[in-house]
């Protein structure tokens, strides 16, 4: 026993030698079927990209019926013929699909999976000091469950019936039975196995993301010294890890009703006069479900894109970040409260007004260290050398949305107002500024500041200034007017209001078709980006090792980082990631990798602070 | 001035198995509470918990020594007290799947159907998940049973063990979780 033993121990190899072996890959496993995060990171990026076209696209059409109620839309038919009606426009029951599919790209498929799997992918190990994530497979195996899910969801919208079409938030009893709505038949069925291999994604991925922050820094790299984009890719990951289990569950309860014929979400139901056989479930039971996912998931969707917006503000304005402490117990705050106040989606669900106001209360409460991130930013901004890059300009626009959004945020948490705005567009202005727009603002600013980085090439100046200002302004002018219809009362998900007679509907009709122009062409603006970064990818400016005279670790690696990150060792972190513009320093930055022993001109009596 | 400060680490294979444990318990977390929300209500079922969850429970747990012991022997390198154990658990693990079938069948007999009154549907569903994720930690063990045989689990390589434990205790120390919570709360 004992002499067979020792000849087959296999002892543990290192993880650091075992990458200092050099081994060509072919090109499947290198591009393809790749371990290596970068590759993961840009995979995740151009997926992302894909659905962010569709789900534009989407919008575009459905922003078209809402403003020109009465165009004739047969030119399209060669392309979407079978969404039209006769009369050439577009069909009522494939409005709710579209709005449903757009939802639900833009939320998961874009701002989730194209957001924090781009970054988190690329950043953390690149930042934090490591040569790859914790598990490279696993890793691997999180993008492709997502490439499943979004097969899924593709094919979804062309099945039988159309996609699912009971909106993002797929309530039943409209989803849980076919009779309902067309799209409740095989699109719903689609849907939810779609959702079920992102759940798997989303979850390997952040399982990755968490244990490479807390096993595989470099040394030197305590956690006050992470970069703030760090601790937002981290929040956001325990905040998946605990909240989209619970999206499972609902999914799950849903796919029993549907097909097994459980009533855990049916009772009392008649369908033409006539009674269904389901007893005693309960549709609020899945509202409570799927809230407590998708509130964390709005911040899912916002914290990595604040993240972002540190980073590039702070080496843009050539100053530390303001209140760094504070920034990342902010975080810390959001992420925990994100987890109570799930119900302020339900005040009008017939909720006890009293744990209404308990709910209220924990909302609004949230808004503390929201504000202290915005007034951090601010402060950071003030008195900076500021350096208008795309990537900052972008930064900047997102502090601004994230502001505007906040505050009609503070109107919707309390009870009493909501039951006056929910379902309105009031609700739809609200979360499209201060999700939407300004989670694809961080998106577009990450892309921006770390392309170099990522394709070793500059993407061009000008065309991001023009598409950022194109962007901006046409952002608020979709979203803003959209309060004031909200507070006239229009409803959301309704495919008309011609047909209203409503006090003086007619004097919002002016603006809708106002806000559908915005819409197109600020949606037309995004094919600026599109074409600077395909373009740039290939005949961009050659990018310096570090463009940006950046702190953080990953500007320390080639300009092409191999498999592996740093050639020879890993660099040690020696102070915090924002010491810019330092006074006595003769840079206006110091790498987190500069010991102090070499900055003597600079140090403070309270460096080891940091 | 501190330059080199020692960083927390642990084994990120054992840390991976921590957190995912913590996801399947959300699963379980959120069920478990929309169960308790709904018996809260009035007009529900009456339901007797099948008997044969007693026997079930002494199973599973019977099932976690073997494996805790099959994991103290590949720490000693007694590899042919692993494979035994190994092979106990599976096996008393494949029991408790058994019996799980037989108290549903218990549950049908007494009118509790998994179509039906939520109430009751709810215990199909909650320990009809719990025996998917035993499966999962079955086929866990039978790899580890497979790479024993083969001589890879011993006291220098105990990562996999380690895990696979872990998980399996995860899915005895639930079991008695949703067992308790079903008996307090009918
Ligand atoms: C200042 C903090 C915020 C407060 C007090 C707040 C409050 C609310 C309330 C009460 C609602 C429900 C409105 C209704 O349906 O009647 C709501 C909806 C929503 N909020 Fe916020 N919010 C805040 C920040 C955010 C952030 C940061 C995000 C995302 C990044 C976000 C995303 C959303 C989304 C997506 C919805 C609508 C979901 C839907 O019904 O489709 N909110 N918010
Ligand atoms: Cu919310």
């Amino acid at each position: 026993m004992e002499t067979k033993l020792k000849t087959t121990t296999k002892v543990n190899v290192d993880h650091e030698e075992h990458h200092e072996e050099h081994h060509e890959l072919g090109f499947i496993r290198k591009y393809i079927f790749s371990e290596d995060h970068k590759i993961i990171a840009k995979q995740f990026l151009i997926t992302g990209i894909f659905w962010a076209v569709v789900g534009g696209l989407f919008s575009s059409l459905f922003r078209i019926q809402l403003g020109f109620p009465d165009l004739d839309l047969s030119a399209l038919s060669p392309i979407i013929g079978n969404w039209l009606t006769p009369q050439g426009k577009i069909d009522a029951e494939v409005y709710l699909a579209l709005i449903t599919m757009h939802g639900t790209i833009m939320v998961f498929f874009v701002l989730t999976a194209g957001l924090s799997g781009t970054f988190s992918n690329f950043l953390i190990p690149l930042q934090v000091g490591a040569r790859d994530m914790a598990s490279g497979f696993l890793n691997m195996l999180s993008y492709w469950f997502f490439f499943l899910s979004s097969i899924v969801m593709f094919i979804s919208i062309f099945v039988e019936g159309g996609p699912a079409s009971g909106g993002w938030t797929i309530y039943p009893p409209l989803s849980a039975l076919p009779q309902a709505v067309s799209g409740s038949g095989l699109g719903m069925t689609f849907w939810l196995i779609s959702m079920a291999f992102f759940i798997v994604s989303a979850l390997l991925g952040a399982l990755n993301y968490i244990t490479t922050v807390i096993n595989l820094r470099t040394e030197g790299m305590t956690f006050f010294r992470m970069p703030l984009t760090i601790w937002a890719f981290f929040v956001t990951a325990i905040l998946g890890v605990l909240s989209f289990p619970v999206l499972l569950s609902a999914a799950l309860l849903l796919i029993m009703d549907r097909s097994f014929g459980t009533s855990f979400y049916l009772s009392d139901i008649y369908i033409a006069g006539e009674a269904l056989a389901n007893e005693g479930g309960s549709a609020i039971l899945f509202q409570h479900l799927f809230w407590f996912l998708g509130h964390p998931e709005v911040y899912i969707v916002i914290l990595p894109a604040l993240g972002i917006a540190s980073e590039v503000i702070a080496t843009c304005s050539r100053k530390p970040i303001f209140g760094y402490k504070f920034m990342v117990y902010s975080i810390l705050a959001i992420g925990g409260l994100s987890f109570v106040v799930w119900a302020h989606h339900m005040f009008i669900s017939g909720m006890n007004p009293f744990l209404g106001s308990v709910f209220t209360v924990l909302t609004l409460i949230i808004a503390v260290p929201s504000a202290i991130k915005a007034f951090n930013y601010i402060a950071t901004l003030w008195r900076g050398n500021i350096i208008f890059t795309p990537a900052m300009l972008f930064s900047i626009g997102l502090v601004s949305t994230f502001i505007s959004g906040g505050v009609t945020g503070i109107f919707l948490g309390n009870s009493a107002l909501d039951i006056n705005l929910h379902d309105t567009y009031f609700v739809v202005a609200h979360f499209h500024i201060v999700m939407g727009v300004s989670a694809f603002f961080g998106l577009f600013a990450g892309v921006y500041h770390w392309f170099p980085k990522m394709f070793g090439r500059m993407m061009n100046n000008g065309l991001g200034y023009i598409h950022f200002w194109l962007t901006f302004i046409g952002s608020y002018l979709v979203f803003f007017p959209l309060h004031y219809i909200g507070m006239a009362g229009f409803p959301r998900r309704y495919y008309s209001f011609s047909t209203f007679q409503a006090g003086n509907i007619e004097s919002f009709v002016d603006l809708n078709v106002f806000v559908s122009y915005a819409a197109l062409i600020t949606f037309a603006a995004q094919f600026i980006l599109l074409f600077n970064f395909f373009y740039s990818m290939f005949r961009g400016k050659k990018a310096s090792e570090n463009p940006w005279r950046s702190n953080t670790l990953e500007w320390t690696t080639p300009v092409n980082p191999g498999h592996g990150n740093w050639v020879g060792p890993i660099p040690k972190v020696e102070r915090w990631a924002y010491d810019y513009s330092k006074t006595g320093s003769k840079e206006d930055f110091i790498p987190q990798n500069i010991p102090y022993s070499k900055t003597p001109e600079s140090n403070l009596p309270d460096d080891d602070q940091h | 001035m501190k330059s080199n400060v020692k960083i927390l680490r642990m084994n990120p294979n054992i840390f991976i198995t921590w957190i995912f444990i913590i996801s399947i318990s959300m699963i379980f977390v959120s069920l478990i509470s929309a169960y308790i929300v709904k018996k809260g209500e009035p007009g529900g079922l009456i339901i007797n918990l099948p008997n044969m969850f007693i026997y079930s429970t002494i199973v599973v747990v019977l099932s976690s020594l073997f494996k805790q012991i099959a994991y103290f022997s590949a720490k000693k390198d007694d590899l042919n007290k692993l494979n035994y154990f190994l092979f106990a658990s599976i096996l008393s693990g494949v029991s408790f799947l058994i019996l799980q079938y037989f108290s549903w069948g218990e549950l049908v007999n007494s009118g509790v159907f998994f179509v039906g009154h939520p109430d009751g549907s709810f215990i199909y569903v909650i320990t009809g998940v719990h025996a998917f994720h035993l499966i999962s930690g079955l086929i866990f063990i039978a790899i580890v049973l497979f790479k024993s045989s083969k001589l890879e689990v011993h006291s220098k390589n105990l990562n996999l063990i380690e895990m696979s434990t872990t998980y399996w205790h995860f899915l005895t120390g639930l079991w008695l979780y949703l067992y308790v919570t079903l008996y307090l709360y009918n």
